[in-house]
């Protein structure tokens, strides 16, 4: 049977394990770094906010390939930072196509949604709760603790969950990355294309559907209402 | 005030970082695409080449794609406009489970659902080589996103009262649709549009295993470019699809600013209902 399979198999539920590990970084990441600039970028007014903004948001439309050919241009073979390594005497640098260019590739792909939430989310924070966490002799670290992340809190389970789902299931990056990258998506490809073992193939997406499935549900009932686009 | 100029900067430079995390490498490849010889450097110069190459190698994917997008589009305004508004106007038990049903194409994989539809439909050869195979696999990707953008609109008005108003003063259901409703959900309508054309051109993941030889789309194109072309060729075929995808991103945004109150009074709460406020 397909099911026991998945689940006994060494191979499978190493590669599972990389999968969730990804994820969980991605999220945690992007969580953090949209947090910053999101809510910065909405209680701050200064010359050139809205085409920083603008910017941020500019790859909301990029799919998963692009978003692979994205962090190539950047790491990989002709990249940037290669370039830059090289031309400091270190030598070239190359780590698109590996584990960590495969979550440079999720951040690329999650930033840009989580920091239209967060914005959305900090824009309807009341100001008065910080003046009066203030004034109450709260440092910065404390605001940011007991009143920005709680006020935030919805906002930040509902894209969390969003990123988290997408980083799981996301196919395109990945295979345009690197076929050899051990994740969930590529090994179904793999058992679909190669092997032609649409059993084990359908197993497995069956199981990494009930993951991000079961992920958004919680995610739901946590209060944070589910917001934009996956895949 | 000096520490809060100091965290100003900082937040500054780090939002700047990550912007140029996102930008430098749209720029190289929009410039890649542009050079003569990328591995030499813009002083070998800039051409058009690499972009009359990918229209003569891929240029029946864009036009199948922006096809497959409009095809998508009018399916998902046929199916999901009404369907939200049933939605809207009848809340229970039935509604609710159907809603979540309908969000499922999100949660799922969408190399799940691909392969799903490979394996029921996969032996009915003239369909699964055509492109309506990945059309019906787009339909069912971006029709939820359709549905909640009308929904989280049509929640917002009190469509009951509007209803009743007009039916007091003769119209009938069909006239009621058509000059109460719809036009009152418009922008709702509009969101879902733009949402459905760019995920739809942009789709990959169903897409891949969907598409035969003959009904390769711009992404799967693009996929393929970055696989077997040199790095200017897909540089160039990227900077076509920004070409194409950008005027729709912009769109969206510009519709999403100004987010005008309507007249009528607060929504009617449903709880566990999302609302897309993005």
């Amino acid at each position: 049977m397909a099911y026991v399979e998945v689940l006994t198999n060494a191979h499978y539920l190493e590669s599972m394990m990389a999968t969730l590990l990804v994820a969980v970084a991605t999220t945690v990441a992007t969580l953090v770094i949209s947090g910053i600039s999101g809510v910065f970028l909405q209680r701050n007014d200064f010359p050139g906010r809205s085409l920083l903004t603008s910017l941020l948001t500019l790859p909301l439309a990029f799919p998963g390939v692009v978003v692979g050919f994205m962090i190539i241009m950047l790491a990989g073979r002709q990249g940037l930072v290669g370039q830059i390594t090289e031309a400091l005497g270190a030598g070239k640098l190359v780590f698109a196509y590996s584990m960590f260019g495969l979550f440079l590739g999720y951040l690329y792909f999650s930033i840009p949604r989580t920091i239209v939430t967060i914005m959305a989310a900090a824009e309807k924070m009341d100001p008065r709760l910080e003046e009066a966490a203030r004034s109450l002799g709260a440092g910065n670290w404390r605001v940011v603790r007991d009143v920005i992340i709680p006020a935030l809190k919805p906002a930040l389970i509902s894209s969390g969950a969003i990123c988290f789902a997408t980083a799981v299931s996301a196919f395109g990056t990945a295979f345009t990355l690197a076929t050899r990258i051990n994740v969930m998506p590529m090994v179904i490809y793999t058992e679909f294309t190669l092997s032609a073992n649409m059993a084990m193939a359908a197993a497995l997406s069956f199981f990494l559907g009930a993951v991000t499935w079961l992920v958004l549900a919680v995610a739901r009932s946590a209060g944070g209402g589910t917001v934009a686009a996956a895949g | 005030m000096k520490p809060k100029k100091l965290s100003f900067a900082l937040q500054l430079i780090f939002s700047l970082c990550v912007c140029g995390f996102l930008i430098i490498p749209v720029v190289m490849s929009a410039l890649a695409g542009l050079t003569v010889n990328y591995f030499v450097g813009l002083e070998s110069g800039l051409t058009l080449r690499w972009i009359v190459e990918v229209w003569h190698a891929y240029g029946d994917t864009i036009s199948r794609s922006i096809g497959i997008s409009l095809a998508c589009l009018v399916v998902t305004l046929v199916l999901g406009v009404p369907a939200a508004y049933v939605l809207a106007r009848r809340s229970n038990r039935i509604t609710r489970a159907f809603e979540e049903l309908l969000m499922l194409p999100i949660a799922v994989p969408g190399l799940a659902t691909a392969l799903a539809l490979v394996s029921v439909y996969g032996s009915v050869g003239e369909f699964r080589g055509s492109w309506t195979f990945i059309l019906v696999g787009h339909v069912l990707f971006t029709l939820p996103f359709m549905v909640r953008a009308v929904l989280a609109v049509m929640l917002t008005l009190n469509l009951k009262t509007l209803e009743e108003g007009a039916a007091s003063l003769g119209a009938s259901h069909w006239q009621r649709f058509a000059h109460v409703v719809l036009p009152n959900c418009r922008h709702g309508i509009v969101a879902g549009a733009l949402m459905v054309l760019t995920l739809s051109i942009g789709e990959f993941n169903l897409t891949w295993l969907l598409h035969t030889p003959y009904t390769k789309t711009l992404p799967v194109g693009l996929a393929d470019a970055y696989a077997s072309m040199r790095l200017e060729v897909g540089s160039a075929y990227t900077l076509i699809f920004f070409v194409i995808i950008v005027p729709l991103l912009v769109a969206t945004q510009a519709l999403a600013k100004p987010r005008t109150r309507k007249f009528i009074d607060k929504a009617p709460a449903t709880p566990g209902l999302a609302l897309v406020k993005s």
